[in-house]
């Protein structure tokens, strides 16, 4: 199995193509980020509503198991992907944002929904950031209201295939 | 509660409310307009004397000139019985006393008023914003607030 081809007139090629299938070259950071790609550790956070797409997709008619990523933990320290589920209040966001803060690096962020993604309905209210962007760097959008399932996986794979690519 | 029940005290609520106390009845519920200055003594015989000892409730109205507080009481176990206290404050001296020593529900409950409204609740024993951050400025659920850009 090759994780992903290098350059063709390269070292590695050659070194390859002498190796035959037999022996496998790649880089560690490769190795890492193909790893990390398969097996994102959610943290959750949520409101009510986002929240139930998100659990439904830990389901088995869903089944989030497929891609790797069922493992949600509720410790920011076992997590590399806070999944922001629902509107983040004025008063929530200073403990957001340290939570985001104790995650160990590298680590990536999902806006899921409308709330996370711009404050939704309530964006206009007194007490909503217009955005989990106002507080950190958001890597991927999933608009709904709420998402479905299949939303959320096609956010998810599409931060792999950046991890995966090393574009983070 | 039954009407009877409260019949019976209705003469006691009064004699102990000199600001005036207005009675309405709309089926099983009972209606009190009490005058803040009365309203502990008002609240202390609707619970030692009519029985009812839980504070459900409690919220308040922007009513322009003044603002409307609102507690609704029932009995444990409950009967049916529901009494409704309704007692104005001036918008320019929004104060009230505090109820929580006699219902310790009302403790988070006046929080919030305080908290969304700006009722200031006269001998809680910690009235600090409970819903908003502590270093929010005004009082959202008033008229006339109006939102500046988070
Ligand atoms: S986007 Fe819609 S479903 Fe999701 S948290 Fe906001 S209101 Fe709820």
């Amino acid at each position: 199995m090759v994780l992903a081809s290098p350059p063709a007139d390269d070292g590695a090629s050659a070194l390859q193509r002498m190796l035959g299938d037999n022996v496998i070259t790649t880089t560690l950071e490769k190795m890492w980020n193909w790893a990390r790609s398969w097996s994102f550790w959610p943290l959750s956070y949520g409101c009510n509503c986002c929240p139930i797409e998100m659990m439904a997709a830990g389901g088995a008619r869903f089944d989030i198991a497929r891609f790797g990523y069922e493992v949600f933990r509720a410790v920011p320290r076992q997590a590399d992907l806070l999944v922001v589920a629902g509107p983040i209040t004025l008063k929530m966001a200073p403990v957001v944002k340290r939570v985001y803060e104790q995650m160990p690096s590298p680590k990536w962020v999902l806006a899921m929904g409308n709330c996370a993604t711009s404050g939704g309905p309530f964006r206009d209210g007194y007490s909503i950031l217009p955005g989990a962007d106002s507080l950190f760097k958001v890597d991927i959008y999933v608009p709904g209201c709420p998402p479905r399932p299949e939303a959320l996986f096609h956010g998810l794979l599409e931060l792999k295939r950046r991890v995966e690519r090393g574009e983070y | 509660m039954d009407a009877s029940a409260l019949d019976g005290l209705l003469a006691d609520l009064h004699a102990s409310a000199p600001g005036g106390l207005e009675v309405r009845r709309d089926g099983a519920c009972t209606l009190l307009q009490a005058a803040p200055a009365d309203l502990p003594v008002v609240m202390r015989l609707l619970r030692e004397q009519a029985g009812l000892n839980y504070l459900a409730n409690l919220t308040a109205v922007d009513r322009g000139e003044s603002f409307e507080v609102v507690y609704h009481l029932f009995r444990i176990p409950a009967d049916g019985a529901q009494v409704v206290v309704k007692c104005r404050v001036p918008r320019a001296e929004p104060r009230l006393p505090s109820v929580v020593a006699l219902y310790p529900t009302a403790d988070w409950q006046e929080r919030e008023v305080y908290d969304l409204m700006g009722v200031i609740f006269d001998g809680h024993p910690n009235l600090v914003r409970v819903l908003l951050p502590d270093d929010f400025v005004g009082h959202p659920l008033r008229k006339d607030f109006k939102v500046t850009a988070t």
